[in-house]
């Protein structure tokens, strides 16, 4: 068996050449040119941006280069507010709207879980039915609704709740309702998927030892759901950091969120370096919490074995 | 088990939720009235102007094109990365390929469509059909590993080594009796890719030339110009076809998976 196992190995190495290959190139060559153009001076050109490397021109060409790398994007972004609030502005708002997934996505995963066995395809067919749908679609569809005269403000003023239309569009909360009504599928698919492999018995044992359900919920279901809880949080919290579409169609003119700012630096005034340097300074801020939650899922599996 | 009431309520909520927005955009797209809020009696007007759209129309064969394209890219190289990660034991920069491989699944997609351009406008690449393809490719072969990844996982090897016993080479078993087996995980992935890349704004702004816009690009510039019911009445098409083909491929996985447990009865 284990010698089937190695006659396997070798052309299921083969099979890793072509994509191995491809994510090389289309996926960490191009971080190397954003860093690259991050640290380039920006130009009114075209392409807009100095180049900085010449391999042909040799190696006195590479140290020139190298002498010629200049940091003063990322001085420009610690030293303008406007990038500094743009980052905390996307990790305030990541961070609440994990938060209200995670208040409205437990409870819904819970009651998956809890749904009979034959039952529950259903149930995750209809989580799933609407991530698969345009999340533009969904985004514009709020629009519909939040907009003036739209469908909330019309039963708002046909409940008699309020006299006069309410502001709902171009607001933060407009924003959260879009961004948590995007997510949910992102964040109750994993918490469900931790949750149905919970085996009852382990709550009925709970019961027998005389915990009330909401004890035995609180201390045997909730711990053993955390990693879907990481997967969930993790799932959502990284990409709402960087999300440009949700808040640039439903939120204010106010304050910008990361990612609109880099679409602005790119596309409005055409400063490629610095939307580099905010890439690069982006991911830094992301890929850290991705490694701690690695490592702690590393841990993890070493120690269930 | 019985469900609570409490389980019962966030159920219920949490559905109409996610549910009613779309099916109001759905009934709205019927609407006759030209003011998007009034309601004007049943009509498909809208529809119609939407067929007399050239732009739109332009768009949308475009996107169905780069969808098409990279999803079937995107299917065969996820799935030749899944059977690698699972089947491959462990070889050198395995963690820098898995690492590759689920970094795009979460990242930002602006910087994933800044990085891709930044590489064709470094590479000198006309910006069009197939820099988009190739982006969306990129990012949709990641998911296509994972879904074809946990389904050989799930998968007994006896099968393979059955196969290889009654005299195929580790490759032909591979195609004679894994293949067959984790077909519907191979088709999902291509549905998922497809949707995907039919769905994806961000990216395919970054990697497009001019003249060459997908549907969503051209449905986002519609939409900040405010709201029109010829959007209504192309976001209902779409969320028919998505939810066609969601029940037609959910349909034929649970008759593959019928036919595979008549036939090989475990």
């Amino acid at each position: 068996m284990s010698g089937a196992r190695r006659i396997f190995t070798r052309p299921a190495r083969l099979a890793v050449i072509a994509p191995y290959l491809w994510m090389a190139l289309f996926f960490l060559v191009p971080f190397g040119f954003v860093v690259k153009i991050s640290l380039s001076q920006s130009a009114i050109a075209q392409p807009p941006y100095t180049p900085v490397f010449d391999l042909a021109a040799g190696w006195d060409a590479l140290t020139a280069a190298f002498a010629a790398l200049s940091l003063d994007n990322f001085r420009l972004l610690i030293s303008d507010n406007l990038y500094v609030l743009s980052y905390l502005r996307s990790l305030v708002v990541a961070a609440v709207s994990t938060a209200i997934l995670l208040l409205i996505g437990y409870p819904i995963a819970y009651a998956m879980a809890r749904l009979p066995r034959g039952w529950q395809p259903l149930a995750m067919m209809l989580v799933i039915v609407p991530f698969w749908t345009s999340f533009l679609i969904r985004i514009y569809a709020w629009i519909n609704i939040l907009q003036h005269d739209g469908l909330l403000n019309q039963t708002l003023l046909a409940l008699h709740l309020v006299s006069a239309p309410l502001v709902w569009l171009s607001t933060d909360t407009a924003m959260y309702i879009g961004i948590v009504y995007s997510y949910l599928p992102f964040m109750v698919l994993p918490l469900y998927a931790t949750l149905a492999k919970l085996p009852p018995s382990l709550n009925e044992a709970a019961a027998d030892l005389g915990c009330s359900p909401r004890r035995a919920f609180w201390l045997v279901t909730f711990p053993l759901s955390l990693p879907g809880i990481g997967a969930g949080v993790l799932l959502c919290f990284i990409p709402i950091v960087g999300e440009f579409v949700i808040p640039d169609l439903l939120a204010g003119s106010g304050s910008l969120m990361i990612g609109q700012t880099l679409w602005l630096e790119f596309f409005t005034n055409r400063d490629w370096p610095v939307a580099s340097a905010i890439a690069v300074v982006l991911l830094a801020v992301l890929l850290l919490p991705l490694m701690i939650y690695e490592r702690l899922q590393r841990r993890q599996l070493e120690g269930g074995r | 088990m019985k469900l609570s009431r409490f389980n019962l309520v966030s159920l219920t909520l949490g559905l109409a939720f996610l549910y009613l927005p779309i099916v109001i955009m759905v009934i709205y797209s019927f609407n006759d009235s030209r003011l998007v809020t009034v309601w004007g009696g049943w009509s498909l007007r809208w529809y119609r102007e939407l067929f007399q759209d050239e732009a739109m129309l332009a768009a949308a064969w475009m996107s169905l094109r780069v969808a098409l394209a990279s999803a079937t890219a995107a299917a065969v190289l996820g799935t030749l990365a899944a059977v690698a990660l699972s089947r491959a034991g462990h070889f050198r920069g395995r963690t820098l390929f898995s690492g590759m491989l689920y970094a795009p699944l979460v990242m930002p997609e602006v910087i994933t469509g800044l990085s891709l351009l930044l590489l064709f406008v470094a590479l000198n690449a006309e910006r069009g059909f197939w820099t988009v393809t190739i982006a969306h490719t990129t990012l949709t072969m990641c998911f296509v590993a994972v879904v074809v990844q946990s389904r050989l996982g799930s998968l007994d090897r006896s099968y393979e080594e059955a196969a290889m016993d009654l005299g195929c080479g580790p490759v032909e078993a591979f195609f004679q009796a894994t293949v067959p087996l984790i077909w519907p995980a191979i088709a999902a992935g291509w549905m998922l890719a497809f949707a995907l890349s039919l769905d994806d704004l961000v990216i395919a702004s970054f990697t497009t030339g001019p003249g060459s816009a997908t549907l969503p690009i051209r449905i986002y510039s519609e939409v900040r110009l405010g709201v029109k019911p010829q959007i209504n009445a192309i976001c209902t098409l779409i969320v028919a076809v998505v939810t066609l083909a969601i029940v037609i491929a959910s349909l034929a996985s649970k008759l593959s998976r019928a036919k595979a447990d008549s036939a090989a009865p475990m």
